[in-house]
């Protein structure tokens, strides 16, 4: 008796108390945070970086959200991944009229964020159109590192209950800085006479990053 | 490269053949509407010409052409077993489309069905003769035919209603980082300006 009451205090070193308060609000949102049931709804190039993504390379099971459902009936989370066609408006919005409460949208791509450059009498531009979208990923296709990013912006709106939808920002940009671009000029009689210039941009680059190992920040 | 199957459609069909150009190796003949059908049954049934690979049809708006039909209908035949090509063209319709009809071709190549279902949804051709004509790629509800330059090029059908923002509680105009132009930047404000040989990019 005594050693037990012993290791129960040591698991609460530290604390003058022998419990813990939360609101059950933040409780469910830790939990549903790790558990989503994806349903792919993939229609178009961005799938193949999906299945990319869904590799164990990019393992994700570390974010609970990694098992498929392929009825709207089981799943959570909504990946929308691909271009919507008008002819596919109605398919969509009935899948998520059937999934149940609490339900997520996830836009995999520039297609399901804003349709990208089909701007034309087939496409819908972007799927908050037509249903609730809670975070989008840029990207043509995105990169499975921007798309753990996003699905990380809708685990923190998961547990914080908050209403405004996350967008995935590009982690290098570039345009932005016209001494990052490189141009290529008829001037230049052998391409590997740019090589040096590249090098040298490459390596400003890796310095603004903080020398990070492949600049995973 | 085949420039004897164009000599053999002059000879057959004389004046039905409206003008002919082989350049760089690609032989073309226009063909009158009305002999459309025959011009396609001699091509395929003749033993020295034997097309029998219909490769693709469409269709081609100009809407500056009044006088001498707008809409072309263009179509790519190959010869398997001779290994020629040609191509076809056919101008029907006036400015506003009317009179844009011409003769179905399914009974020689049966492979055609769908190409011209495809360019009487996308350019607004009727085939005479077709087993059925009806809208392939866009939805029956669909109004006018995408392809035709008097089509709004921003006018989009949806099948169900889009949500507002008054309803979504949220913007719905293309959030950071998509610009309001996401996309065909130099179809809607023209090519790049060049000035003085040099344009804005060099």
């Amino acid at each position: 008796m005594g050693d037990l009451g012993q290791a129960t205090s040591l698991t609460l070193e530290g604390s003058e108390q022998g419990y813990a308060t939360t609101r059950v609000d933040d409780l469910l949102g830790w939990a549903r945070k790790y558990s989503l049931f994806a349903y792919p709804f993939v229609t178009a190039c961005c799938g193949m970086e999906f299945m990319a993504l869904t590799s164990p390379r990019f393992d994700l099971a570390r974010f609970g959200a990694e098992a498929p459902r392929f009825s709207p009936r089981q799943s959570d989370l909504l990946w929308v991944v691909g271009t919507i066609s008008q002819r596919q408006g109605p398919v969509l919005k009935r899948i998520y009229e059937q999934m149940m409460e609490p339900k997520w949208v996830l836009a995999f791509g520039t297609c399901a964020s804003s349709g990208g450059f089909y701007d034309n009498y087939t496409t819908i531009a972007g799927t908050d159109k037509i249903i609730p979208t809670d975070v989008y990923i840029p990207g043509c296709p995105p990169r499975p590192e921007a798309v753990l990013d996003g699905l990380m912006l809708l685990q923190d709106k998961i547990a914080s209950g908050g209403r405004r939808a996350g967008v995935v920002k590009p982690r290098f940009d570039p345009a932005q800085n016209a001494s990052g671009l490189v141009q290529l000029r008829k001037s230049a009689k052998d391409p590997r006479d740019l090589l040096p210039a590249i090098e040298k941009i490459e390596q400003g680059e890796r310095k603004a990053r903080g020398l990070g190992h492949g600049g995973q920040t | 490269m085949s420039k004897f199957v164009l000599d053999k459609l002059q000879e057959r069909f004389g004046a039905a053949i409206l003008e002919t150009h082989s350049d760089f190796g690609d032989d073309t003949a226009v063909v009158a509407p009305k002999a459309w059908k025959a011009v396609c049954q001699f091509l395929r049934k003749d033993h020295a010409l034997d097309f029998d690979l219909p490769v693709d049809l469409c269709g081609v708006d100009y809407p500056n052409r009044v006088d001498a039909g707008r809409m072309e209908v263009v179509m790519h035949l190959y010869s398997i077993s001779k290994r020629h090509r040609i191509r076809l063209k056919a101008r029907v319709g006036d400015a506003e489309m009317e009179g844009a009809e011409i003769d179905s071709v399914t009974s020689i190549w049966p492979g055609m069905d769908w190409l011209e279902r495809e360019v009487f949804d996308m350019s607004g051709v009727r085939f005479r003769g077709h087993p059925d004509l009806r809208r392939i790629l866009m939805y029956p509800e669909f109004e006018g035919h995408p392809l035709q330059r008097t089509y709004p090029a921003d006018r989009t059908q949806p099948l169900i209603e889009y949500r507002t923002e008054e309803e979504a509680g949220v913007p719905l105009g293309k959030l950071e980082p998509f610009g309001p132009d996401e996309g065909m930047s130099f179809g809607r404000h023209g090519p790049p300006r060049v000035e003085n040989g040099r344009s804005e990019n060099d």
